[in-house]
């Protein structure tokens, strides 16, 4: 018996060299066969366990069941190892350049123009305030006469417009769509819309385009006072320019609100300490607004002694220049794809 | 306008620059272009030319010894009116002036010492300068002091505002006005303006009469002044002419334009010893002549206000004297006219004649007070300066309104207004440094009420000088309130409003949305064409919208077609060597249908070039790929299976190419077009659509519904059959359709071919089609007799057999 357990754990040691020895999963398959297969060295004392004393049998049993865990759990090791340094000399094999140029997946982009509209409705939908737009062939009433612009008026000469007939005109300010959205409330009910479009003016110079556009806001109500204008234009400029930029009202005139204000903004560009932008003045003139004119609202049904409201107005083309570092307004209108494909960006 | 700071300190006692004079005004709603002095130029001194002598080297130049009382300089100068003797103006080393900075140094071997000058070379405009100046130095009087200022002695130490003016506020085209606007501003007086003047005992209605006959003409007021001398005004007069941007002529046409300054209402001088003792303002009569003071004959309508004497006219009224009553050197005796004419109808007439400072003054509107201030300031000035002889009395016609405008105003309205808390001690100030009168009940104020006295006045009424013609309701007074008082400390808040959701087109958004998820770029562009390309791609009974008076001919016509404007950007991408070109609008187009103006929302897309199909597939662009971007639009607007092709060739524009283009129907309604331009317009294949979105968008769609999926597996087969190559897809398309029944859920073309293997006049289309059902597995069985029945039918409908 005695030289049985010596067999046994000879071989044992001799199979866990070998298991040690293997330079790969093979080798160590051919390990276990050669003692724990069918045919292997430990499995054959297990079948010739017969000629062994009844008493031997469960000692030398329970021995050769050692030495097979112990070869088994380090065959598993080494497979498990070797498998691990395939998969990593596989990885290696598969590296790719990443360096070389990618593969296009082409997306189309929005004008900045427009970019620009799509951000102010998102802004005023999310006050409550209403998209609503009007059309570009205007009349001569809804543009000028509802605003408060009786034919022959001296304003009338801010804005040389494109005549069609002695009726009709090309819309030279979005205002055109106030008159509309008072008029088409039948209730009188409180107003709060915005109207973004096309504006015509014979015009055309380095900084004016016969074209450009325009967004409006109109807000009726009983109570409303400059106070709500000037909170709703800090929103309006805050969101599209800066958080951190101030306003500036500069009394001024237009026929359609009264008072009327200028409003300036802090510059964005140089903080309000002076730069080419600004013209050194630490300021930049972006909206016109004021307190809606009682004869506007009485021309367009809303009794003045009731209501009160604000309207404000700014240049989009402007605002998308200021936000977008565009200095000729002309690249706006000439389309040149090299130029479009660049708003194909998150602005955030 | 352009207030000359020396002017305005007549009338109001001022002191501060320019700049902040101009900066001050800007804060209460007035802007200005530029503040600067009248004269930029340093280093100046008065000298005096000792010595004289050409220049050795030269056959114009002059060497001179110029006295300028510290010492004697030797200066190089070029002027042909150079001479001993004379009191020039000495730039010295270092002086800058608007054009050149002055440096010691030497001329052809002579040393200068500085430059004499001419006024322009001080900045004096062209326009001003005489014909000294012009040619040569500036030659000053012979007392000129040695040794000073030249620019102050010639009482040029002006400082000048060049004020961009709002429309309502006409009030500031005068020195008074802007004297009480500073004067608000900086809390001062406004001195009264001197009037006074003699008069002789013959009285002008003795001999003169005025006759309104026309609604146009609130007040006209004539005065006549005898005896003048013309000559050269004082040189304070020109120079405030000058700083205002007016050239002098002599002392009576100076007088009219300095008084118009002062006042703001213009002045019309003639000459009385033309006239016939008699001036009636009336209209004119149609096609009436009038030969204007520039020499030209006009041709009047019943829409011009004219001046005559009786019989004829002798001047357009506000716009432009006549060329027979003018003032000329020969003028004795003089008749003042100053009157008010209708703004609408002055703009009018000079829109056509001639805008000037009179008519932008009528325009804007006038205070009759001033009419009469006008008048008797003339007098005065001519009685000082032409010593003219002020005849007795005003020949006049006045039904005009001098009263003040009373306006009722509470000081919670103010406040509401604003939205800010303005003491009533504050508001009353504003008013007081305006000076507007302010009646507190019924009583008024001296402006010493404290707070506590006006603790329980709710009201009060402020009465506002006709002067000030831009104040009439109390929504103007609270301008005026916010202006003085200033608004810089209104605190914003948000609208109180109940809270609902906003809205917005969400139609077009989506729209947008998804061509830039197609690949294409928006564009923006002019909807002004020129009348040529305005008709492209248009065929319908509508007609072209044109401008009545365009900028130019490039731009007199609205489009009618986005298409034409995609075609430009087209132009100027492929200029610019941008071959790969996928843009598309959404704009208006314009066109007028019996005597209707009407617009359009369209969409328009312009492909050509490479495109992008998803992951780095590349493919030149031809009719399928935008055919594809036309149904994948339709299909996410909610129209699949509701749109189809149609080549209807009449209906198609000429600008396409005939056999690559279609019109798109939508419940077979004719929507939009697709296709290629024809190549007579483009060489190059580019492809267009465009659709009538007002049309499309008017046709409903339902609610976006999960359609159930099939838990049963699908069965793709693959059919190709040979047709005559005359048999559209969409007609086999069709048939399959229908042999194919319920079962049948998708068809694909996946190749058509021709050549080799099929008949001439034949073609083969290839089919991928997938059976499937909702309920259960489809056997082989049935699909072969599906099959089987397809292949029947399209034998049948179009002789089509398999391929083998």
């Amino acid at each position: 018996m005695e030289e049985k357990i010596n067999e046994i754990s000879k071989l044992k040691e001799e199979a866990l060299s070998e298991v040690n020895a293997a330079t790969n999963a093979k080798e160590l398959d051919e390990v276990r066969v050669k003692y724990l297969g069918k045919k292997g060295e430990l499995t054959s004392i297990l079948r010739s366990m017969g000629s062994l004393a009844p008493e031997e049998r469960p000692v030398i049993g329970g021995k050769v069941n050692e030495a097979r865990d112990e070869i088994d759990s380090n065959i598993k090791l080494g497979e498990e190892k070797f498998a691990k340094e395939e998969l990593a000399r596989k990885l290696k094999e598969e590296t790719i350049d990443i360096t070389l140029p990618s593969t296009k997946v082409k997306r189309g982009s929005k004008h900045p123009l427009n970019r620009i509209i799509e951000e102010v409705e998102d802004l005023f939908v999310s006050m409550g305030y209403d998209v609503v737009t009007g059309p570009e062939l205007e009349t001569d009433e809804y543009c000028f006469e509802r605003l408060n612009l009786p034919k022959g008026h001296p304003a009338r000469d801010m804005q040389d417009s494109f005549y069609i007939t002695s009726e009709y005109l090309l819309r030279t300010q979005t205002s055109a769509v106030q008159a509309r959205t008072m008029m088409a409330n039948e209730e009188k009910s409180p107003i709060r819309v915005i109207c973004p479009g096309k504006t015509y003016r014979r015009d055309d110079d380095a900084t004016h385009s016969h074209q450009f556009s325009q967004v409006e806001g109109l807000v009726i109500d009983k109570n409303i006072s400059l106070a709500d204008l000037k909170g709703t234009l800090e929103v309006f400029v805050r969101k599209m320019l800066g958080e951190n930029l101030e306003l500036r009202f500069r009394p001024s005139y237009f026929p359609f609100t009264e008072p009327s204000y200028e409003v300036d903004v802090s510059c964005f560009k140089c903080g309000g300490k002076g730069c080419n932008l600004c013209k050194q003045t630490g300021w930049i003139e972006v909206l016109g607004s004021g307190m809606v004119h009682p004869n506007v609202l009485k021309m367009n049904g809303y009794d003045p002694d009731k209501y009160t409201g604000f309207a404000f107005g700014t240049g989009l083309d402007r605002l998308a220049m200021f936000k977008y570092g565009i200095t000729d307004i002309r690249l706006l209108y000439q389309n040149d794809v090299r130029f479009l494909n660049q708003f194909d960006r998150l602005d955030r | 306008m352009k207030l000359s700071k020396n002017f305005v300190k007549d009338y109001v006692d001022i002191d501060v620059d320019i700049k902040t004079l101009a900066e001050d005004m800007t804060r209460v709603g007035n802007e200005y272009d530029s503040a600067s002095k009248l004269l930029n130029a340093t280093k100046l001194v008065i000298g005096e030319v000792k010595e004289c002598e050409m220049h050795p080297d030269s056959d114009h130049l002059h060497v001179c010894k110029v006295d300028i009382g510290s010492e004697v300089l030797n200066i190089v100068c070029g002027a042909p009116n150079v001479r001993k003797g004379l009191k020039v103006i000495v730039a010295l080393d270092g002086a800058v002036l608007p054009e050149k900075t002055i440096k010691r140094g030497i001329i052809r071997g002579q040393e200068s010492n500085g430059m004499l000058c001419s006024m322009l070379e001080l900045g004096l405009e062209h326009k001003y300068a005489d014909e000294v100046d012009k040619t040569g130095i500036h030659e000053l009087p012979l007392d000129a002091p040695i040794g000073e200022d030249p620019i102050a002695y010639m009482g040029m130490d002006d400082e000048v505002v060049d004020f961009e003016l709002t429309a309502n506020r006409g009030d500031l085209l005068s020195i008074l006005g802007m004297a009480y606007e500073l004067g608000a501003i900086y809390d001062k007086n406004v001195k009264e303006i001197d009037l006074s003047h003699k008069e002789n005992s013959e009285n002008i209605n003795n001999s003169f009469k005025v006759e309104v006959n026309t609604d146009n003409c609130s007040i006209f007021l004539a005065r006549k002044v005898k005896n003048i001398k013309i000559g050269d005004s004082p040189a304070y007069i020109k120079n405030r002419l000058i700083a205002s941007g007016i050239r002098p002529i002599n002392n009576v046409v100076d007088i009219s334009n300095y008084v118009m300054l002062e006042t703001g209402q213009p002045l019309h001088f003639y000459d009385a010893d033309t006239l016939k003792g008699k001036i009636e303002v009336r209209m004119a009569k149609q096609g009436e002549k009038l030969f204007t003071l520039d020499g030209k004959e006009r041709t009047l309508s019943e829409e011009d206000i004219v001046i005559s004497d009786g019989e004829r006219a002798i001047g357009l009224a506000g716009v432009m004297g006549g060329l027979d009553t003018e003032i000329t050197d020969k003028t004795k005796n003089v008749l003042i006219e100053s009157a008010i004419f209708d703004g609408v109808k002055i703009r009018k007439t000079s829109k056509e004649i001639l805008r000037s400072e009179a008519s932008s003054r009528f325009e804007k509107g006038l205070d009759p007070n001033r009419t009469y201030m006008a008048l008797e300031r003339a007098a005065k000035l001519l009685e000082e300066y032409a010593d003219g002889e002020v005849v007795e009395g005003v020949a006049k016609f006045d039904k005009s309104d001098l009263q003040n405008r009373e306006i009722e105003i509470s000081f919670k309205n103010i406040n509401d207004v604003l939205g800010m808390v303005i003491s009533k001690k504050d508001v009353l100030d504003v008013f007081r440094r305006l000076k507007f009168e302010v009646y507190i009940d019924g009583k008024k104020s001296e402006f010493k009420e404290q707070e506590k006295d006006l603790e329980k006045i709710e009201k009060i009424t402020v009465s506002v000088p006709r002067r000030r013609g831009d104040i009439s309701i109390k929504e103007d007074l609270i301008e005026e309130v916010g202006r003085i008082y200033g608004v810089d400390n209104i605190v914003g808040k948000l609208p109180e409003m109940p809270m609902k959701a906003g809205s917005f087109d969400k139609v077009t958004r989506g729209i947008r949305n998804k061509m830039v998820d197609l690949g294409l770029n928006e564009t923006l562009s002019y909807i002004l064409v020129n009348d040529k390309e305005a008709k492209y791609f248009t065929k319908d009974d509508t007609e072209l919208v044109s401008l009545l008076d365009p900028m130019t001919e490039e731009r007199n016509t609205l489009r009618h077609s986005i298409l034409p404007s995609l075609l430009k950007i087209y132009e100027y991408n492929k200029a610019r060597s941008n071959k790969d070109v996928a843009i598309f609008e959404i704009g208006k187009a314009f066109y007028k249908k019996q005597e209707e103006y009407g617009e359009t929302n369209k969409i328009a897309a312009l492909m050509t070039g490479d495109f992008y199909l998803g992951v780095d597939n590349k493919k030149q662009v031809d009719f399928y790929i935008l055919k594809g971007i036309v149904e994948e639009l339709l299909d996410y607007l909610g129209y699949g299976n509701r749109y189809s092709f149609v080549i209807k060739e009449d209906k198609l524009p000429d600008e396409v190419h005939p056999g690559q283009a279609a019109l798109i129907s939508v419940n077979n309604d004719i929507v939009g077009l697709l296709g290629r331009v024809h190549p007579v317009l483009e060489k190059e294949p580019v492809y267009v659509f465009e659709i009538d979105l007002d049309k499309l968008l008017d046709k409903k769609v339902g609610k976006m519904k999960y359609k159930e999926i099939s838990k049963f597996p699908s069965v793709k087969k693959d059919l190709a059959v040979v047709v005559d190559k005359n048999i559209t897809s969409e007609e086999i398309a069709t048939i399959i359709k229908k042999a194919g029944g319920s079962s049948l859920s998708r068809i694909e073309v996946f190749d058509v071919y021709t050549g080799k293997g099929i008949e001439e006049n034949k073609k083969s289309i290839a089919y991928s089609l997938t059976f499937e059902k909702m309920d259960r597995t489809l056997t082989d069985e049935e699909i072969n007799e599906s099959i089987e029945k397809i292949v029947e039918m399209l034998n049948k409908k179009h002789g089509a057999t398999l391929r083998k």
